[in-house]
């Protein structure tokens, strides 16, 4: 990592890594990718100050692919590995990847409480209504006769989960979505989550191509939304209400305080620190 | 694969020759990084004859941008960010991250670069429709016979490849790169 141009600017090729995706071709993931990288350029961001955190799954892999601090963490337990790391080091940028399974299923009750605590980050889930990593199972954001599931047969037959809705009844202090098909107005959208103080969660549908290949459709069907962003919870739960789930753009605009701990004095030790876990 | 929605609706927006120029610039370093991308995931994917043409393709633009920046040459240009272009969603130059395939041949690169290059010469040609000031039109004009270059080399290129049979993109073992 170059830390020697700190008064040069960036662009959104230094925040690409070497590493090459290993997503299928076509995968709206890589439209995601592209949006972090343009919008960690336009915030002037330096890769030693942002750090991506993940949790498993296709579009979890994508801190591997972006030249700043990452960590492909556990299944859905990014998120408190992520308020972990900002609340003791609030000085850095913290965001937090993911799909609808590790997000919401595996991940769900660390959605909700994340929400509710507020910390200062922003958690982008690459909601693709399916676990395509272990090839084709419904996920929580299935819909419920969606019968093309080998385990599934004849759909799930439950309701789909509703993340919008969950986090601003969660406490969210930032809520959108985007489309994947629409990379730079999503980079507009995390650019303002990301800047926004508290909770920041931001639904990408982002179509996956093997295993849903007629969500290639959304990007011809997705619209931004007709009405601004409002900042009155029960207004934005009266929209979710009418609301078909293709709308981009930002929902809600809170204004909370984040949660943040008064940090003690710092461990300048790591040997200190040892002694602390010694058993 | 589809063809993206014509791009150059949002043409009406550049006012100045500066505005166009970087525009422009930004039009070719879009394809040019897309290209490179799409390039990258061909490798991964083992289709090198498709990836060694998507990067050719990312290297003629990246010469196209060297060509803009010299027509901008003396004059400051705005630098705008991804959401401030004048085009709808991406650079009518870059292919979109869906229209491509892991069995993608040659005919399928070329006849998508191709639309490309047609949705770069509309998006000039609104440009040129749409405004008053000489020397805008001039360039736009200029930049415009460009993309209609590249669009008959790209139809010249095409020609050379057959169409592929119905089912090219069928697969009874499809890789599965994850784990």
């Amino acid at each position: 990592m170059d830390t020697n141009t700190a008064s040069a600017s960036l662009t959104a090729k230094d925040f690409k890594s070497d590493v090459k995706p290993v997503w299928c071709p076509g995968c709206g993931d890589f439209g995601v990718l592209s949006s972090m990288t343009k919008v960690l350029a336009e915030l002037g961001l330096r890769p030693e100050n942002v750090a991506v955190i993940s949790g498993i799954g296709c579009s979890s892999r994508i801190p591997a692919y972006l030249n700043c601090y990452g960590f492909h963490g556990v299944h859905g337990r990014a998120l408190p590995l992520a308020i972990g790391l900002k609340v003791s080091r609030p000085d850095l940028t913290v965001v937090v990847t993911g799909g609808d399974g590790d997000g919401f299923s595996i991940g769900g009750n660390h959605f909700l409480h994340a929400c509710r605590r507020n910390v200062d980050l922003t958690y982008i889930v690459m909601d693709n209504q399916v676990y395509g990593m272990t090839k084709g199972q419904a996920s929580p954001t299935t819909e419920a006769n969606w019968a093309k599931g080998k385990l599934t047969p004849g759909g799930p037959g439950i309701n789909p989960f509703y993340p919008l809705v969950i986090a601003l009844a969660s406490g969210a202090n930032y809520i959108a979505r985007c489309s994947s098909g629409d990379p730079n107005g999503t980079a507009k959208v995390l650019a303002e989550a990301i800047a926004h103080p508290g909770f920041s969660f931001v639904q990408i549908l982002s179509p996956c191509v093997t295993f849903r290949p007629e969500q290639r459709e959304w990007k011809k069907v997705m619209r931004p939304s007709p009405v601004e962003p409002t900042d009155d919870p029960a207004r934005a739960a009266r929209r979710l209400m009418s609301d078909d789930g293709l709308n981009t753009g930002p929902l809600y605009i809170g204004s909370r305080k984040p949660y943040q701990p008064e940090l003690k004095a710092s461990v300048t030790d790591l040997a200190d620190l040892e002694r602390e876990f010694a058993v | 694969m589809s063809a993206p929605e014509s791009a150059g609706s949002g043409s009406k927006l550049i006012a100045t020759v500066e505005d166009l120029l970087a525009h422009a610039r930004e039009m070719e370093a879009e394809a040019a990084e897309r290209y490179d991308d799409l390039a990258d995931q061909m490798e991964v994917h083992n289709n090198h004859e498709v990836a060694r043409l998507f990067r050719k393709l990312a290297a003629i633009e990246a010469k196209h941008i060297a060509a803009v920046e010299a027509l901008g040459d003396g004059l400051e240009l705005p630098e705008l960010k991804p959401w401030e272009y004048a085009w709808k969603n991406e650079s009518p130059e870059a292919p979109e991250v869906d229209e491509v395939h892991y069995l993608m041949t040659p005919y399928h690169v070329i006849s998508i670069a191709l639309e490309h290059e047609k949705q770069a010469v509309d998006f000039f040609d609104g440009v040129v429709a749409n405004s008053t000031d000489s020397r805008l039109r001039e360039t736009a004009e200029h930049l415009a016979e460009e993309e209609r270059g590249h669009v008959r080399l790209l139809e010249e290129w095409l020609a050379r490849f057959p169409e592929p049979d119905a089912g090219w993109d069928e697969d009874p073992d499809p890789p599965y790169m994850h784990e």
